[in-house]
């Protein structure tokens, strides 16, 4: 009885990078506290046992699998719930992304649980689990104490490092579960991706993102010029691509990519959350905003307050004449 | 048919937000508004509405929070809700999202609506999962993040961004919906509705006419604590440059890429 459970998010027969860190993280938790760390999928014929196998060497010992519907919340609320009563574990993780949000908070409302969501750190005193909140733009660290027998921890996307432990192959338990009649009242119509080119953003060493602040679609001809000259990409908020300015394939961000480039430059964009979660690990960070008070000059190495409307045309033809000279 | 659109208040936007040390709990002591990601529910509802697929009679806000809560209902009814609903009491102070969630779902049972629509996310404790909660209590599917909203075949099909891109999903009614910022553009409320909001239906209810158990709200009932905090590490700050020049402003950044063998 007792341990940790992770849930494991997949997509066209790939196990999810930000599950895996889950995955590692737990089993190194399980370690100090002296149980098992577990995981749990839901799917279909893509979760082979070949598949879920490679989870033991990230920790995990066994892998339950339900059969069950992709990209909902609440059918993996009732094979969890399910897993949990049979098998009493203490702690269940997600990795970050936005399912996990879901899935979690409806798993505390069943079981009666405390939930902490952004979790950057979870450290074990007194053999419980603390989980480790950012909160306020980042401005302090929220530390969740657990009251019962099950606490719940979502991650901050990329919070949870990928380790592989050497173990052998986990053991895959399947599971029986009658899904809520709520539970099959949302049907997956259409699934992934989708909205506009297919671009690469990932191999850039120089990253030209834009916002908001562009004002229309067309403002990103301000960022593909100055990407341009630099020899970049051009990157994306969630707005933007919500509002059709740019294909989702640029996306950085807790739904989209995550990156680390050489330079990342950030035109009108605030410096969400969840757009910061995707970039922080760049080299050098440079921010054009007209808001002096804009978040992403919390993270920015060189900041500009003002238009960018007018810094962008002039920026790309300094570099121009900076690298013609 | 009936809409429950789900408001809370926050603290003002230009109100720096703070922890306040002797409570461990959000300051809450400076300006307030409507939560701004409200806004766009009680949009959508209106929208839902307008649209005529539904045959829309009534949309109902409802808040839980403290008595200042009501400027929140004032302004949610300005923006189109016919009447309002403020659960409060002393017992329910200090919840967590399990114990919020649960509260405002005994609220919403006794009003059996077929569309609960709530935001993104509140503005100042930023968990984003309300609505996972009190869709879990009242039994009916639910989805979050949602960016585009359509009746068909008399229920709602929903497109949202999740981890692997653009998601499409029907839901059958009852259903609660958390809306995404770019779902639409809230309108301003006309003066005469300002004016007029006050005069729209209020219904007050404590935490036992709403039939909530006692003991799962609440500091005491919540069951995760999150009353204590410390500082981040400290991170250097950047340069910042205000740019009064253009073209000054431009050099200085070149000077700076170039230094970083940027450029
Ligand atoms: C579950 C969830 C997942 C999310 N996932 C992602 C994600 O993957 N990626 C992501 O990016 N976001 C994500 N978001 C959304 C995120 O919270 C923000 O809403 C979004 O990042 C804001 O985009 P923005 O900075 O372009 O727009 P805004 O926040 O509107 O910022 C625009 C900025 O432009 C500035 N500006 C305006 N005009 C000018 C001008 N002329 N010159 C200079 N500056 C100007 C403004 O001062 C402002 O700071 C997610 C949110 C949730 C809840
Ligand atoms: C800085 C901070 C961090 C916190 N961290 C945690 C945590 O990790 N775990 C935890 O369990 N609790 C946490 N809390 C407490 C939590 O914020 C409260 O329980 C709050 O009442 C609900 O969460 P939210 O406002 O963040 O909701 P969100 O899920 O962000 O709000 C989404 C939507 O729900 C609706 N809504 C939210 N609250 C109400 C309300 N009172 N009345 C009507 N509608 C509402 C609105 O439509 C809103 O747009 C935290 C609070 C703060 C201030």
């Amino acid at each position: 009885m007792g341990g940790i459970l992770v849930y494991v998010l997949h997509y066209e027969g790939a196990l999810n990078k930000n599950s895996l860190g889950a995955v590692s993280e737990g089993a190194k938790l399980a370690g100090e506290l002296g149980v098992d760390c577990d995981a749990v999928v839901v799917g279909g014929g893509d979760l082979t046992n070949e598949l879920l196998g490679t989870l033991g060497s990230y920790g995990a010992k066994k892998v339950y699998r339900a059969e069950g519907a992709e990209g909902l919340a609440q059918p993996v609320i009732d094979v969890i719930d399910k897993v949990i009563a049979d098998n009493g574990h203490n702690y269940v993780i997600f990795g970050g992304g936005l399912l996990g949000f879901e899935i979690g908070a409806g798993l505390a409302a069943r079981r009666n649980a405390g939930v902490t969501m952004e979790v950057t750190n979870v450290v074990v005193e007194g053999g419980k689990l603390i989980a480790e909140r950012p909160i306020l733009g980042d401005s302090q660290i929220s530390r969740s104490h657990y009251k019962g027998d099950l606490g719940i921890i979502i991650g901050r996307i990329n919070a949870f490092e990928v380790k592989e432990t050497g173990g052998g192959a986990a053991e895959v338990v399947d599971v029986q579960v009658d899904y809520s009649p709520w539970s099959n009242q949302a049907t997956m119509v259409q699934r992934g991706e989708q909205r506009g080119a297919d671009v690469n953003i990932e191999d850039a060493d120089v990253l030209v993102a834009g916002g908001r602040g562009l004002g229309k679609a067309e403002g990103f001809q301000l960022c593909e010029d100055l990407a341009g000259v630099l020899g970049g990409a051009v990157a994306a908020t969630r707005a933007v691509v919500d509002a059709g300015w740019y294909p989702y394939a640029a996306q950085i961000g807790q739904t989209g990519k995550s990156v680390a480039p050489k330079l990342y430059l950030a035109a009108g964009i605030s410096g969400a959350i969840q757009h910061k979660v995707g970039m922080q690990a760049s080299e050098h960070i440079v921010a054009i905003n007209k808001d002096a008070n804009a978040p992403i000059f919390e993270f920015s190495d060189l900041g500009i307050v003002g238009d960018l409307n007018k810094i962008l045309p002039k920026l790309t033809e300094a570099v121009k004449a900076k690298k013609g000279g | 048919m009936k809409i429950c659109v789900l408001v809370k208040e926050v603290p003002d936007a230009a109100v720096e937000k703070r922890i306040d040390p002797s409570t461990g709990r959000m300051d809450r002591s400076g300006e307030k508004n409507l939560n701004p990601y409200d806004t766009h529910a009680i949009e959508a509802a209106m929208q839902l509405k307008e649209g005529g697929a539904l045959q829309v009679d009534e949309i109902v806000a409802v808040t839980m929070g403290p008595e200042s809560a009501v400027r929140a209902l004032h302004k949610a009814v300005s923006l189109g809700a016919d009447r309002s609903i403020h659960l409060t009491d002393a017992a329910l102070a200090g919840s967590d999202v399990a114990a919020t969630g649960y509260a405002l779902a005994k609220a919403l049972e006794k009003e059996q609506p077929d569309v609960v629509l709530l935001g993104q996310q509140s503005d100042d404790g930023e968990c984003y999962t309300i609505g996972a909660v009190v869709a879990e209590h009242l039994k009916a599917p639910s989805l979050t993040q949602v960016i585009k909203l359509d009746v068909v075949d008399g229920g709602l099909r929903c497109e949202r961004q999740a981890e692997y891109g653009y998601d499409t999903v029907q839901v059958s009614l009852p259903a609660v919906i958390s809306v995404g910022d770019a779902i639409n553009e809230p309108r301003y409320p006309s003066l005469k509705a300002i004016m007029g909001a006050k005069k729209k239906p209020l219904e007050t209810a404590s935490a036992a006419d709403a039939g909530i158990d006692a003991s799962l709200v609440g500091g005491d009932g919540s069951r995760v604590q999150c009353g204590e905090f410390k500082a981040p590490p400290a991170k250097a700050a950047g340069t910042i440059i205000e740019d009064e020049d253009t073209d000054a402003t431009v050099e200085q950044i070149v000077a700076w890429l170039d230094e970083r063998k940027l450029i």
